[in-house]
């Protein structure tokens, strides 16, 4: 009776750990997909979109992440088959510095010009 | 003397502002991914249209010639209009065209094949759009020009034309 009580607690916690673990997957899956964009429909992320390549990628991602790539490792691929664009948020590199950039350079500019502004004054 | 110094700064804000909008005026809003350095052939396997068997893509590109992988399907209207390009490039021995049937329904795509002619020496099933996606492809028709040493050096998004057909008889010469 004992070794049956401990046979049902043990499926209990494997069935719940498995339903974890989808649902881990689920919420990573979810997560990347909000971060592709959609190369057919500009305006949207894969996540959102209908389009043919969307649900495509949504059927690579799955594979991804059930191959059990990272987060990381799945932009990498997307980046290498589509480029910087495909994903919301670009690496810093040649092409997108000036995106990181100018608002770090605009900050640094504009405390200069307050710095001096309220030097002036006092 | 200050007041010169704004206005020249001024007007070199509203110029850079205008030049910047200008030129983003003549550039198309769709973003289309460039083969801009070689990439090396996906590794994959895919079902065979005619045996309906797996083959391994070292399999498929095994021969030491260019070879084209074309991205269509029957319910592409644009495929259609280069299917005779197409057609035209397959009588050519330097090179090798392979299908790639995206998210096609086999029995029209096989009656595509049988009332346009077949110009692919072989056509590989793409039921789910995946192989697309390992060959960097976001659509039909597009088309990708493969060396000899398995580098994808060109590919063509949309259908090809006469200009691209050249250009492509140019390359394998």
């Amino acid at each position: 009776m004992k070794i049956l009580k401990v046979f049902i607690v043990l499926f209990f916690v494997i069935s719940f750990s498995e339903l974890k673990s989808d649902e881990v997957n689920d919420i990573l899956k979810h997560k990347i997909l909000k971060n592709i964009r959609c190369l057919i429909c500009q305006g949207q992320s894969v996540y959102d979109s209908e389009s043919e390549f969307a649900s495509s990628i949504k059927l690579i991602v799955d594979r991804k992440i059930n191959e059990g790539l990272k987060e990381d490792s799945i932009y990498e691929f997307l980046r290498e088959k589509y480029g910087d664009w495909i994903v919301y948020d670009p690496q810093l590199n040649k092409n997108t510095y000036i995106l990181w950039l100018l608002p770090l350079l605009l900050f640094l500019l504009g405390g200069a010009i307050m710095k001096k502004k309220l030097k002036f004054r006092n | 003397m200050k007041n010169k110094f704004s206005l020249f700064i001024i007007v070199i804000f509203f110029s850079f502002c205008f030049v910047i909008f200008y030129k983003g005026l003549n550039i198309p809003n769709n973003y289309t991914p460039k083969v801009e350095k070689k990439k090396n052939i996906p590794i994959f396997k895919a079902k065979d249209f005619d045996s309906n068997n797996y083959i391994n893509s070292d399999k498929i590109f095994e021969d030491n010639i260019f070879y084209i992988v074309n991205i269509w399907a029957s319910w592409c209207v644009p495929c259609r209009t280069e299917h005779p390009l197409l057609m035209q490039l397959s009588k050519n021995q330097s090179i090798k065209l392979i299908g790639l049937n995206y998210r096609d329904n086999f029995n029209n795509a096989k009656k595509f094949i049988d009332e346009f002619g077949n110009p692919y020496s072989r056509i590989l099933i793409d039921k789910e759009g995946i192989l697309g996606v390992e060959f960097g492809a976001y659509g039909v028709p597009e088309t990708f020009l493969i060396d000899k040493n398995k580098y994808i050096i060109k590919k063509f998004v949309g259908p090809i034309n006469q200009e691209i057909v050249n250009e492509i008889k140019l390359i394998i010469k």
